[in-house]
């Protein structure tokens, strides 16, 4: 795969087409992998890289690079579609400056359950049927898919690419994932185990802004976490309040507009289950205004943007609402 | 000789007004002389969709023990359609607030006309009944703001 792209790139390149290219490159290690742009042929040849680990989001880049002149090839996975037409939607990519090509994507490498199953020191990854075979400096590991994807992977919404000017490989489904199975058993429990549980994941918030940064849906020029005046700007938690107040406040500035993309929880360093909170919403959204997916489309309107006068009453939450 | 002071547990109560009805409400409460109690502080905005989520939450930093958003009745807005969209957004923040194991009875929306001085009343004094039975807001408070 990572030769037909670098292929279809360099072929771009030298027609004119596009003059510079949006795609992933190698890090220090095989692991480590970072976005970047290519602007010629030759840095094609030498860093271009496209495999398990390649799991960062590229849309969001484009919204910077599409500003800048001539045209950028972009290579989006399903779930990246997904985010790039919602911030279409939003008129945050100019479309005439940018050439997406989608490609496929089985699920992508989480670091963290490579390391709790100790395997360290890694070179190289193969694919064989539902196995990962991992190099490393070490040996060979075998490991089950289910084993090492992360858990958006595993919980996967779609596989169909919403939006692209070319696709490689075949065009996939939408499917029928599991993914509010947690937040189903959250809202199971009562509200003190709930309160317990969420004061364990936010007290380890660092405010490290990681989960702000990667967003695709949180690009906004003037953040209202930058103003020095809003009292949370500091970098430390001084008080629980910050960090509650901080992932609340997040969560609702991107509901309705979250795809579901799962970066958040990707890039947070301390392991916080982000994407809990916007699965939260997006599942409140299907049940009280019926079914919305983001990023679907660029026409629909979000649906804290729109209202109907038959709407639920805020007591439905008294009423419903998991345990007492 | 040493006097024990006894504290009674007072709520602190914000409430958000919309200026066209709600605000008008409890202005009737008053002059038709109709009792509520004195720890509902009341927040006059131009409409409750002006209430913004972060309004709520400073709210609760700042020592409130409940939050009460009133507004016009759905229809009755004086913009049209500022209160619909204030509805969507508070049923999804109170089911969030719900979702992170904070007390969902300390926050909630009621429409109050201009002429329901008495809905005023009635609604104020049962949700400062609410608050003073769940007590202090201990889930969602800052301590660097307490006295």
């Amino acid at each position: 795969m990572q030769r037909i792209m670098a292929e279809k790139a360099k072929e771009l390149l030298q027609n004119g087409t596009v003059n510079r290219v949006l795609g992933w490159k190698k890090g220090e290690f095989v692991y480590d992998i970072t976005p970047a742009v290519f602007n010629n042929t030759e840095e094609i040849d030498a860093e271009f890289v496209y495999d398990d680990f390649c799991a960062n989001n590229l849309s969001k880049y484009l919204i910077k690079e599409s500003r800048k002149e001539g045209k950028v090839l972009v290579f989006l996975k399903p779930c990246d579609t997904y985010s790039f037409n919602q911030l279409l939607k939003e008129h945050r990519i100019w479309r005439d400056h940018v050439y997406a090509v989608g490609i496929p994507c089985d699920g992508k490498i989480d670091l963290d359950c490579l390391k709790k199953q100790d395997i360290q020191g890694i070179v190289g990854i193969e694919t064989q049927n539902d196995n990962f075979i991992i190099h490393t400096l070490y040996g060979d590991h075998t490991i089950a898919k289910e084993d090492a994807l992360a858990e958006r992977c595993l919980n996967c919404k779609s596989k169909k690419h919403v939006i692209y000017d070319e696709l490689i490989g075949r065009d996939g489904e939408v499917l029928d994932s599991h993914r509010f199975d947690m937040v189903e058993k959250i809202e199971a429990m009562t509200p003190d185990e709930r309160f317990a549980f969420w004061r364990g994941e936010f007290s380890r918030c660092i405010r490290c802004n990681a989960c702000r940064n990667v967003c695709p849906a949180c690009s906004c020029e003037n953040c209202v976490f930058d103003n020095p005046k809003s009292g949370i700007a500091n970098k430390a938690a001084a008080d629980s309040f910050e960090e509650n107040m901080f992932h609340i406040i997040r969560a609702f500035h991107v509901a309705g507009r979250c795809t579901d993309c799962g970066e958040c929880s990707r890039v947070c360093p301390q392991n916080i289950p982000l994407h809990l909170l916007n699965r939260k919403f997006i599942k409140d959204i299907n049940e009280f205004y019926g079914t919305y997916q983001a990023g679907e489309d660029t026409e629909s309107r979000a649906p804290l943007n729109i209202y109907n006068t038959e709407d639920v009453e805020p007591s439905i939450v008294y009423k419903k609402g998991g345990n007492h | 000789m040493q006097v024990n002071e006894i504290k009674e547990f007072r709520p602190k109560i914000v409430a958000f007004c919309c200026n066209w009805c709600s605000y008008a409400g409890a202005d009737l409460a008053g002059t038709n002389r109709l009792n509520y109690p004195s720890d509902v502080k009341i927040i006059r905005v131009p409409c409750s969709c002006r209430v913004n989520p972060m309004f709520i939450l400073r709210a609760f930093q700042r020592g409130a023990d409940g939050v009460i958003i009133c507004g016009c009745h759905p229809g009755d807005c004086h913009y049209t359609s500022g209160n619909y969209y204030a509805r969507r957004r508070m049923t999804l923040l109170f089911s969030m607030l719900d979702y992170l194991g904070i007390e969902k009875e300390r926050t909630r929306v009621e429409w109050v006309s201009a002429a329901e001085g008495a809905k005023f009343a009635a609604t104020m004094n049962d949700f400062v009944e609410t608050i003073t039975k769940l007590g202090e807001n201990k889930r969602l408070e800052d301590l660097r703001c307490k006295e």
